[in-house]
Formats: C-alpha cells, structure tokens, sequence
C-alpha cells in the first residue's frame, strides 16, 4: 500500500472513533459541538505517558481513555441543564477552552507543540477503530440503547417509565469522551506531533458531519460519512481549487435527498437481510 | 368508601400552585387494592395536573402522597415509576423511532444486572422475554411486534401505550383518557382490557371524559372542580348528586 492511501486510511480510522464519540452522545439527544476537546486531551495524555513514562502505547491509550471518560462525565453534568443549540453552544465552548488550555500549558509545549512519540501502523489504527465500531454495533442490541433512544426520543416519558435518564445521559458523555481520547493518542501517535491547533473547532464540527451525512440512527452510518469525508476530498482534486466548493455542494445534495443520512435503521436492515417486512 | 380495601395510592391535602393560581387545591383521594377509580370533572379542573403530581412530573407544593404506606410525595419520576406506578397520556406519546416490541423491552422492570443490559437484548432473561411477550398478546399486538409504534393507527397506539406502561408491571396504572377518539367498539374494548387487568390483580385511576364509560367500569369516582374535589362516591351516587349535575354535567350539556 503505497504511503498515500496509508496516510488516508489512517485518517479514515481516527475520525470514524471522532465520528463515533458524537454519535453515542447523540444517541441520548445531546448534541456535543466540543470533542475535539476530549480528542486533544486524549492526545496529550497518551503523548506524555508514552514520551515521557515510556508506557506502551496501548495502556497509554486505555488510561487516556478513562481520565477523559471521568472529564466527560463532570462536563456531562452541568450539560443537563442545556438543550438543543445552547448545549452545542456550550460544547463548543468547552472545546475551545482546552484548546487555549494546551495553548498556554508549556508544560507539554505550549503552542510550540509536543513530539517525540513512536509512529504506529494503519493496522493498529485500525484495530482500534475497527473493535470500537463493533463494540458499539453490539451496544446498539442492547436495553441500554434502548433506554438511550427513549430519552432521545421523549426524556418526560423515559423518566416515567422508570429510566434514570441523568445516569443515562452523563453515562453517554463519558462514554463518549473516552472514545474521542482515543482517537486523539491514534492521532498523536500517526503524525508523531501534536499542537493545539489539531484539535480546533473544525475538528468537532468534522466529527458532527461524519455522523450527520453517513447517517445518524446506526454506528455503520459514522464509518461510512467518515470514508465520504476524508475521501471525497481526493476524488474532487481533479477540479483543484474548486473542490472544497464542490464537496460542500454534494454535502449539501445529500442532506436534501436524505435528512436521515445516507444509512439509516431500514436500510441498514435490508443490507443485513436481518429487517422484516414492515 | 370501601373501607375494608387496603389503601395502595392515597393523595392528602394535596395543592398545587401554577404562579398563584391553584391547580390543585387540597386534593384527598383513596384508590384501594384492587379497585378501578375514575376523575371526572370539567376542562381545566386539574385532573392532569393531579396525574403529573403523582408521577413526580411536578412536585406537591403541599400534601402528601403515599403508594402502598411509603411516602412518594417529594420522589424523583423514575423512582416512583420503579415502586410501581406507570401511566398513559391525554395525547399518546410514544418513542419516535422504536418499534412496538422496542417499547415493551425498555419498560420492563429494572431487575437485571448492568451487565446484562449491556448485552443484545435477545440474549435476555428469557423469563423476562416471556412476559413481554405475554403483554404483547394480551394488547392483541403481536401482528405488529416489529412495526414502528408511531406508524400504527390510533387505536393500535393507544394498546401500544398501555402495554408499555403494563409491562413495567406497576402496582397502580394511570390511565389519562384512555377511551378518548375512540368508536363505542374500541372504547369496549379497551374496558374488557382494563377488567382484565384489574382481575390479575392490578389497581387502576382513570381520567375519562366520556360519562358513560366511567359509569358502567368504576368502583369509585371522584368528580374534579377548580382543583378541588367536590364530590365523590359509587358512580350512581356520583350521578344523582346535585352539586356534580350543576358543575360538570349541566355545563358539559
């Protein structure tokens, strides 16, 4: 495989983890505008235990995983308070607020960034990513995502129906949080350097696009909007300058002819030979 | 009052204010063990406000509430619906994407291990799945198991409400105008539901509107006026009473 198509695979891998901490969030009706945030506290972390404490690679990412699980949990809180666009507006900030965090903390080199890490192969990207997506496709058959899509779907009713959707909502914060720090250590580790700026708003945006245009209803819709948004990209270069123009136009075309995205339940089930008919 | 029957909700002096206006003013009521209970009263009267305080939706500004002898009144919702009370809407409201089958395994009662809701829900206690199964075909819904909810037509979605606030198995079901847009056959339907399920031992409170679904299905009815109740009794009493003609059927005539 040549290092092009490596080098696009890897980013493939990384923001479908990106894609996929936006979408468990969502699948509790949050939406998160900040992951990118979980994502550079991820790196950092997995950075300095790798750089510094020569930990392996693999518990680094474990541990980065979990502190930024218990970040997403104490944001998860205050985020119960906030619906719709003043929780994306609050994610957003958040996001920013690590940002200018690592910006200022020179302890892991300011803005200047931080580097010293080993390269790690697409395929270890890749198991990763791809265990993740499989974790979360078996969560998707469970009672707990059940209970995630009822407090999507009517929080008033969930809660009267017995579900404790404070749990269930912090719990997806969490959850969320630790999948974007992996993706953040997998990011370090693919480009051996890091600086604040990797982790902007862009970023979190991207993840959002990912699940919004690959189809927000199932974890496969986040691979595919994923393969569309690093992909489509390179396919356009023929056109030069205009290709940004032209994917934002395409972007567009999708969203009008499928709000749901490109994948949803239905049809997912009809690939899988596992839907009836209805 | 049936006095024999052990109490299982009892409401005592409850109020409920909405920016100084009294939604609920004093309200006291007994359902007892076993029995079907119905709140009539005009639009406005606070019989949804009362359904919302019992489920913890809104918090009593005064009184208290017991289920079975233990004190509900300041609960959070998911607690109560845990100790046994599950409820339906004036407007059904199901969950957008899920399918009827979907609705039943998301209400059923919180006794498994984290663990184990972690996993497919197909791999589930089968004891579990029997019952829900078991609710399905008592609701007459097994045709449309797999359906979503939402696409079903009215009366289907009314049985998919019910069958999910049943399959939490409660103590006490709240019905909230269950028999509302319904022909005389489907609201007939819904009664025979209803005495079946108070046969297999289940208590039931119910808002209805249509007077002659209430006479001929309820122990014991109280009659709902500016949040207070100002008559109660067996329907033919409630009936007859000149106070209720005055203030709920002359002016529903």
């Amino acid at each position: 495989m040549s290092t092009y198509y490596a080098g696009l695979l890897a980013d493939v891998g990384i923001l479908l983890l990106g894609a996929l901490s936006v979408y468990i969030i969502l699948a509790t009706g949050q939406l998160s505008l900040g992951n990118a945030g979980f994502m550079s506290i991820g790196a950092y972390i997995t950075s300095v235990l790798t750089v510094n404490a020569g930990i392996p690679v693999t518990v680094a990412l474990v541990m980065a995983g979990l502190a930024s699980g218990a970040i997403g949990v104490v944001v998860g809180f205050p985020a119960l308070r906030l619906k719709g666009i003043y929780l994306a507006m609050a994610t957003l900030g958040f996001g920013e607020m690590v940002r200018s965090f690592f910006l200022n903390f020179d302890a892991v080199g300011g803005a200047g960034g931080f580097h010293g890490m080993t390269h790690i192969s697409v395929g270890y990207i890749w198991a990763w990513a791809g265990a993740i997506l499989l974790l979360v496709m078996l969560l998707e058959r469970s009672r707990v995502w059940l209970e995630m899509r009822a407090v999507h779907d009517d929080e008033t009713v969930a809660s009267l129906v017995g579900l404790n959707t404070t749990v269930i909502k912090v719990a997806a914060f969490g959850v969320g949080a630790a999948v974007a720090a992996i993706s953040g250590g997998l990011f370090a580790h693919h480009h051996v350097y890091i600086e604040p700026g990797n982790f902007g708003f862009e970023r979190s945006i991207d993840f959002v696009l990912a699940v919004i245009l690959g189809g927000s209803t199932v974890a496969p819709g986040a691979l595919i909007g994923s393969l569309l948004l690093v992909l489509l990209p390179e396919m356009l270069r023929f056109i030069s300058d205009w290709r940004l123009a032209a994917f934002g136009v395409l972007l567009i075309a999708v969203l009008l002819v499928r709000r749901q995205g490109i994948l949803d339940r239905s049809l997912f089930a009809r690939m899988t030979f596992r839907g009836r008919p209805a | 009052m049936s006095g024999t029957a052990h109490s299982l909700l009892r409401l005592d002096g409850v109020s409920k204010l909405f920016g100084g206006v009294h939604a609920l003013a004093g309200v006291s009521c007994d359902v007892p063990q076993g029995a079907i209970v119905g709140v009539i009263g005009p639009n406005g009267a606070g019989k949804t406000t009362m359904f919302n305080v019992i489920t913890g939706a809104f918090s009593a500004d005064a009184g208290t509430i017991s289920l079975d002898g233990k004190a509900i009144t300041h609960e959070r919702p998911h607690r109560i619906a845990r100790a046994g009370i599950s409820r339906t809407f004036q407007n059904i409201r199901l969950f957008a994407g899920m399918t009827v089958w979907e609705h039943l395994l998301v209400a059923q009662p919180h006794g498994e291990s984290a663990l184990r809701r972690l996993l497919p829900t197909s791999w589930a206690d089968p004891a579990a799945l029997r019952r829900a199964q078991e609710v399905l075909e008592f609701f007459g819904l097994g045709e449309v198991r797999d359906r979503v909810a939402r696409s079903l037509p009215y009366g289907l979605q009314r049985k998919v409400e019910m069958a999910r606030a049943v399959t939490a198995r409660p103590k006490l079901l709240l019905l909230d105008e269950p028999v509302a847009g319904m022909n005389h056959d489907e609201a007939e339907e819904i009664r025979r539901l209803m005495l079946a399920l108070r046969q297999g031992g289940l208590s039931i409170l119910l808002i209805e509107h249509d007077m002659a679904f209430v006479m001929n299905l309820c122990d014991t009815l109280y009659v709902l006026d500016f949040g207070m109740i100002i008559a109660q009794g067996r329907p033919d009493e409630v009936r007859a009473n000149p106070v209720v003609l005055d203030a709920y059927l002359g002016r529903a005539a």
